[in-house]
Parts: structure tokens; C-alpha cells; sequence
């Protein structure tokens, strides 16, 4: 078990240092430098910007100092945001994406367990066919089309929810449905197919021929057996959820950091692209080594070596 | 001898021993043409119903967005005077006056946008454009993938362990923040790329659409190359593997012909599996303003547009939305099917 969890932190680490060092030298591809688009400043403006950021340094000495600086979380200045740092963007703006990404994990958890495992109990009778056509279309509908006929037809044809911003529980309602949609319908199919196969093996057999009460088999026996698959899940769903809170929050003007990173692409405000990508992509890699961990953990059938 | 009635003994007769006549020769030789694997796959794929209206759906999508274009009476950049935000099935004035005067106009099915250009065009090659992505990068990544997959399997130890590790890390790296970042830093190269001679198509497919298909080779193989790695680790113990390098094979021809043609299923499959999700990047990085070049439409871009006037021309959003979803949907749908017939795993 020490063995696993340790190779898989220093994957982690390795997975880490390969994204920043990406991000590094993507980002320094780009010719001309970040203030070339500014409207015309004076050689020795420009000289002075540069010197302020260190970009007069050479390559390897502005990568050891970019990767000194991000080791003790500091992404450097903001160079659209006149004044304010990369890590007090991301601080102030990533808790409004974690509420809204938490809650949609959650809500795709709590609907998309039951619903699937009813799918299979029910197996080829009417729910099982209008579950699984739901989780079908479910999985085939990209998040900026559930955002936008949603937008329309509760926002702007019935008016029944705000369309911007996130004042309210109300505000809420709409985000985390676009956002939660795919992970559900996701879940739903898992949950059904990881279930069938359960509820076909002998030990349910066994419980069924001891007289254990129904309930009983099913939470002690079948689900604590058939949930191990979607707990696998929970790390790429979370890489879901981040993503796809940049359409999310770009469609519903939502003050977090998906709307913030496509405003910085479109802005080319390079630090922030660079913090706001390492920074997600460590929150991503480090969650999936904490699900893997405790999938290992929760599962006893396999083994560690 | 006198028979015991309760004897087990066969009862043999001299006749019995006689030569084989004609008759009974031919009514030994079996008249039923060996199934190969493709004839059973494709049979059962046949009787799957969804399958088979999903094929039907691509083919229908296909045909409109790579035939239809040629004979459409307008292009998908030409913007027609006067005729700005029409309704579907309405005409300009102009075009009114001219059906007055006893010209034919072509009808504007889904009418028009805002800049005056038919919208149904726009939506044809906006579909044309997400297939295109999903089939070139689907035979970017299959090709990769399964290269990759059977070195790595093939060679085994710590070639494969290696390879394997390296697939581990770019498993594990967000793709979208990638590929955001890949086509902001490769736009200026390309874009001087373009201005060389020889490289004029690059300006014309847009460095955007370039550097999706980019990203799609630098990442997106990771899931067809572990899958390929699976099937050949289980192949390469094989008798006929052994064989083959008994008689001197090369080692690339055994992966070639011995290998890879017997994890074909597989193959299929996955591909097919994977051309949805490209088509669902696709649409994502061009709703977000990353993917195709204007004035190219894709189905993603034309959302995106719609996205403004969403009060007014609501139509303008629905069409391509439904769109995407209806052909991602159609080849998740064909693929599952494809999985029922094809995977030999799940064979009776």
C-alpha cells in the first residue's frame, strides 16, 4: 500500500512539473512578447516593462525563476489586471467555481446513483428504457447546448430564472443543471451496468437464499459492490466540471475562475493563462491521486502489492 | 450367433462396409458458406435497429454537408443584400419583387443571419467542418495509438514500461487547458507558416483548426494506445506468433499482419468511439472562439454567434445545436452497436 501511494505521488509530481514546464515555454513561444499589443510605448517603456518582469533575462533564467516563484504559489503580477497578482485572482475567484463545481458533482452523485441502480433493478421494464434513453441523449448533448436552450426557454421565453450572475439560490439553479447534466447521465449508465453485473453474481444468490430482508441486500450487498466503478469516475468528472465551467460561466456571467481563464485568453493576459492553467491542472492530477487511493482503499479485491 | 435383446453390441452387417455411392458423398459436403468475421459482424450489426438508423442518420448528415454544398444555389461567405435576419422560408424584398416578376429564387430553408448569408449553407459546411475533425483526427489518433500500443506491448519489459509511464503523465494532464494553450502559442508559427509558399491551405483550413488536429495527435492517443497495448500483450502468446518469428519474421511485419489485423474488432470500436468526442472538443474550443477561422463556420462557432440574438432569432441556435447533438448521438449510438457486433469478448 506505502509503495503505491508514494509511486503515485511521485507520478503527480512528475505529471506537475511536466504541465508547468509546458505551460512555460508555450506561453514564451508566442513572439513579440505580451505587451506588443499594447498601443505604441517608447523603447525605454518597453525596456522598463520588461526589465519590471524579468523578461530581459535569458529563457533558462526566467524558467528558474518562474518555477522558484510558482513553488511558493506565486504566479507573478497580472499583466491585464494593472496591480493585482495571478494568486489573488485565483483566490478570490476559484471558490465561486468550487461552489458551483461542488454542488454539481453532488447533485450528479445523488441523481445519477439511484436512478441508475433503479435502471437495473427494473431491468427491461418502462423506467429501465426511459433512464437509459435519458442517459443516452444525456451523454450526446455538449454543455454549451443544455446551457443555451436552457437560457432560452427558462430565462428568456418563460422567465421564470435569472439568467446572470449568481446573487441568489435561484441564480444557481440553471448553472449547476448545465453542469451536472453530462456527469449524470454519465453516472446513470455506469451505475446501471456496474449494478447488472453485480446483481447477477452468486454471493447475491447466497444473500437471497440466507432470507436477508431486500433492503439489506441491497445497500449492504449490491450497492457497496456496484458503487466502486463511479468512485473511479469522480476524478475525470471533476476535470469535466472545471472545463466545462468555462462555457458554463461564460454563457451565465458567472464571477469564477472559468469565465476569469477565458477572459485571459482573450485578453492574451499571459500570466494568468500560465497560473489559472498550472493551477487547474495541479487541482485535477492531485484529485485523481486521492480517488485512486482510496478506490484502493474502499475496494479489498485488489490487491496491493 | 443367437443376439441377446438386451446386448449394447452394434449390429453390423457386411453391408456396411461397402464404398460410399455418389449420392451420399455429395450429402457429406457441407453446403453452408463459412461465416468470416466480417460477414458475422456485419449480420449482427444489421439486426441491431439503432445501429442501423444511426448509420442511416450519418450517412443523411454526410451526404448534406459534402455533396448538397456543391449544387446549393448560394455559398456559406456570400451575403445577399437586403436580405439580413430573415425568417426561414421568408425572401428579401428584392427577392420578393424578382418572384413577382416570375423569377424562381431559391428559398432560404432556415433563413438568414444577421450578415445576410443563408443560414442553411452556413449550417451544411459547419457540419461538414465537425466531421472533417472527427475523421482526421480519429485516423491521427488511430494511427498513433495503435502504433504505440503494439511497440510497446510487443517489446515488453522496460521499453514497455517506459512507454507506458509516459502514457500515465499525458493520461493524467487536463487536455482542454492544453489545447488552449497549444493554440494560442502555435497561431503566430503557423501564421508564418502560411505566408510561405506552398503552405497557402494552411490560411484557408484556419491555424486553429491545425492546431486542434496537433493537440489531437500530441494527446488524445493515450486511450486507443492502452487499449491496443491490452489486446496485444493477450495476442503475441499466441501459436501462430511464434510461428511466425520461428520462420524469421521481422518484427514490424508480425505486429503488422499478426498482430494488429487480429485486434481489429478492437480497433473498429474504439475508433468509432472516438470520432464523437472529437467532434465534442471540436464544438466546444469553437464555442469558446478557439477553433475554426471565420469566415468558416463550424456547428460550435454558429451556436456561439446565435448566442446574442438569442431573444429575437432563437432558430439560429437550435439548428446547429440539434445538429451536434443529433450526430454525436448517432455515433455513440452506431459505435455501441458496433461494440455488440464486433467485440469479440461478447460473442454468445
Amino acid at each position: 500500500m506505502f509503495k503505491y501511494i508514494v509511486k503515485r505521488i511521485l507520478l503527480a509530481i512528475v505529471t506537475i512539473w511536466a504541465v508547468a514546464t509546458l505551460t512555460f515555454f508555450l506561453m514564451n513561444l508566442v513572439p513579440g512578447g505580451p505587451f506588443l499589443s499594447e498601443k505604441a510605448i517608447s523603447p525605454q517603456a518597453q525596456a522598463a516593462l520588461e526589465a519590471k518582469y524579468g523578461l530581459d533575462k535569458p529563457m533558462s533564467q526566467r524558467y528558474v525563476n518562474y518555477m522558484t516563484g510558482a513553488l511558493h504559489g506565486d504566479f507573478g503580477d497580472s499583466l491585464k489586471q494593472r496591480g493585482r497578482t495571478v494568486m489573488s485572482i485565483i483566490s478570490m475567484k476559484f471558490p465561486v467555481s468550487a461552489r458551483v463545481g461542488g454542488i454539481s458533482v453532488l447533485v450528479a452523485l445523488i441523481l445519477g446513483i439511484p436512478l441508475g441502480s433503479i435502471a437495473a433493478l427494473k431491468r427491461g421494464k418502462p423506467a429501465d428504457s426511459v433512464i437509459s434513453v435519458i442517459a443516452t441523449c444525456g451523454i450526446a448533448v455538449p454543455s454549451f447546448v443544455i446551457c443555451t436552450l436552457l437560457m432560452y426557454f427558462f430565462g428568456v421565453k418563460l422567465g421564470l430564472l435569472p439568467t446572470m450572475g449568481l446573487e441568489s439560490a435561484k441564480h444557481y439553479v440553471m448553472p449547476v443543471i448545465a453542469l451536472s447534466f453530462y456527469p449524470t447521465a454519465y453516472i446513470m449508465r455506469l451505475m446501471r451496468s456496474s449494478m447488472l453485473d453485480v446483481l447477477g453474481q452468486d454471493y447475491m444468490r447466497t444473500a437471497k437464499a440466507k432470507g436477508l430482508a431486500g433492503g439489506k441486500i441491497l445497500f449492504k450487498h449490491a450497492l457497496r459492490n456496484a458503487i466502486l466503478p463511479v468512485v473511479t469516475y469522480v476524478g475525470p468528472m471533476l476535470a469535466y466540471t472545471i472545463t466545462g465551467s468555462f462555457v458554463v460561466e461564460k454563457i451565465f456571467v458567472i464571477p469564477g475562475l472559468g469565465g476569469e481563464f477565458i477572459k485571459a485568453i482573450n485578453g492574451r493576459d499571459y500570466t494568468l493563462i500560465m497560473g489559472t492553467t498550472i493551477f487547474l491542472a495541479t487541482l485535477v492530477i492531485v484529485m485523481n491521486v486521492v480517488v485512486d487511493i482510496i478506490y484502493k482503499l474502499v475496494d479489498p479485491r485488489i490487491k496491493l502489492k | 450367433m443367437k443376439e441377446n435383446p438386451l446386448s449394447f453390441q452394434l449390429k453390423l452387417k457386411p453391408e456396411d462396409f461397402l464404398p460410399a455411392t455418389e449420392e451420399e458423398k455429395q450429402s457429406q459436403i457441407i453446403m453452408r458458406e463459412s461465416v468470416s468475421f466480417w460477414k458475422d459482424g456485419m449480420r449482427r450489426l444489421r439486426r441491431n435497429k439503432v445501429a442501423m438508423v444511426s448509420l442511416v442518420v450519418i450517412i443523411v448528415v454526410m451526404i448534406f454537408s459534402f455533396i448538397v454544398p456543391a449544387f446549393y444555389p448560394y455559398t456559406y461567405k456570400e451575403q445577399i443584400k437586403g436580405a439580413n435576419s430573415l425568417a426561414p422560408m421568408e425572401y428579401s424584398a428584392e427577392e420578393q419583387a424578382r418572384i413577382d416578376a416570375g423569377e424562381k429564387v431559391f428559398p432560404h430553408v432556415f433563413g438568414t443571419d444577421k450578415m445576410g448569408r443563408d443560414y442553411a449553407i452556413r449550417v451544411m459546411m459547419g457540419s461538414r467542418i465537425s466531421l472533417l475533425v472527427g475523421l482526421v483526427a480519429t485516423c491521427i489518433i488511430l494511427i498513433i495509438g495503435s502504433a504505440y500500443g503494439s511497440i510497446a506491448a510487443f517489446f515488453g519489459g522496460w521499453v514497455d514500461l517506459v512507454m507506458m509511464r509516459i502514457v500515465d503523465i499525458i493520461y493524467t494532464i487536463p487536455d482542454i487547458l492544453l489545447i488552449v494553450l497549444l493554440s494560442m502559442s502555435l497561431k503566430a508559427p503557423l501564421n508564418n507558416l502560411a505566408t510561405k509558399p506552398g503552405f497557402h491551405w494552411l490560411s484557408v483550413v484556419g491555424e486553429n483548426l491545425i492546431s486542434i488536429f496537433v493537440v489531437f495527435a500530441l494527446l488524445y492517443w493515450v486511450g486507443m494506445a492502452r487499449m491496443v497495448r491490452s489486446q496485444v500483450l493477450m495476442l503475441k502468446e499466441s501459436e501462430y506468433v511464434t510461428a511466425a518469428r520461428a520462420l524469421g519474421v521481422a518484427n514490424g511485419r508480425i505486429i503488422k499482419k499478426h498482430l494488429l489485423t487480429n485486434c481489429i474488432g478492437t480497433l473498429i470500436v474504439t475508433t468509432t468511439l472516438q470520432i464523437p468526442s472529437s467532434i465534442f472538443t471540436e464544438s466546444f474550443l469553437s464555442f469558446l472562439g478557439l477553433g475554426v477561422a471565420v469566415p468558416l463556420p463550424s456547428l460550435g462557432s454558429l451556436a456561439s454567434d446565435a448566442l446574442n440574438g438569442i431573444n429575437t432569432y432563437p432558430y439560429l441556435l437550435f439548428i446547429p445545436a440539434l445538429l451536434i447533438s443529433l450526430i454525436i448521438l448517432s455515433f455513440n449510438l452506431l459505435g455501441d452497436g458496433l461494440r455488440d457486433a464486433f467485440d469479440p469478448k461478447l460473442k454468445n
